[in-house]
């Protein structure tokens, strides 16, 4: 069972929203004990997300939340919008795909960066992307 | 308005990114760089990561494009400094900055660079004793 151990929230306005978003994610995961390299596959993933909600809904909301499952300490990352959605998930998962300009390794690469990663999107209403990072993932 | 700090140095032009990067600031240091590779001529330019502790596929879209547009100005970019952890989700998130030259300090870039500039000049040395 997934236990919700601390709990902030941080909206994103704007392009330079994504720096003391990126700073918060870090202080949280320095908190719990992660590791260097999974801190910045955390904060990186964190990053190409928001990226996506600016680029495609305007703006949004995250939800950082330290978690646990029995002995395991983590960091939830929910990144919330009211944007387009996204019509095919699955072609969004696809690695190199992108109606945008970007590269397309947003959503597949961030995916590759964490231990657990969901989707949910509805068009015309919004889209919700979860991620979880385990301190020793 | 945030910028980011470009110093000449001979014939390279050094930039150390010492802040966080948002699109803007990468956006506009890509900009800065090329109008200062052109107005100076210069041959290289020389990029320290050192102190970013995460780049992200826009960020690596951003060095691969200097990378790029420089080398049309004739000159070189190297990327160094790069933090392990960095170099590592970078591999991860799918993006291995093909044609970006990188090295693991300020030192050995020069160098690189150096031994760049210098294969150019002996090639057009190379030509110039065809022609004759």
């Amino acid at each position: 069972m997934l236990i919700t151990l601390s709990k902030d929230s941080i909206a994103i306005t704007r392009e330079q929203d994504v720096v003391p978003l990126r700073n918060r994610v870090k202080e949280v995961a320095v908190k719990i004990g992660m590791g260097l390299v999974n801190q910045t596959k955390l904060i990186t993933a964190a990053s190409e997300l928001v990226r996506n909600m600016l680029r495609y809904a305007g703006t949004g909301n995250v939800l950082i939340e330290v978690v646990s499952r029995g002995r395991d300490t983590g960091v939830r990352l929910t990144f919330s919008d009211k944007g387009p959605g996204i019509a095919d998930i699955n072609l969004a998962m696809q690695d190199g795909y992108s109606t945008g300009k970007s590269l397309g390794l947003g959503l597949p690469g961030t995916k590759r960066l964490v231990n657990e990663f969901s989707i949910q999107s509805v068009v015309g209403q919004g889209t919700t992307v979860t991620i979880l990072k385990w301190k020793n993932g | 308005m945030d910028k980011i700090p470009i110093l000449r140095m001979g014939p390279f032009l050094l930039v150390t990114i010492q802040v966080d990067l948002y699109d803007r600031l990468a956006l506009n240091l890509e900009t800065d760089l090329v109008n200062m590779v052109h107005k100076t001529g210069a041959r290289g330019v020389l990029i320290d990561i050192s102190a970013v502790s995460i780049v992200d596929s826009f960020m690596g879209r951003i060095l691969g494009n200097i990378a790029s547009m420089t080398r049309v100005l004739d000159a070189e970019t190297v990327v160094v400094g790069m933090q392990p952890a960095v170099a590592i989700t970078l591999i991860e998130l799918g993006l291995s900055l093909s044609g970006v030259y990188t090295a693991l300090d300020v030192e050995r870039g020069m160098a690189l660079l150096q031994t760049k500039i210098g294969s150019d000049d002996e090639l057009i040395d190379d030509d110039a004793d065809h022609t004759e």
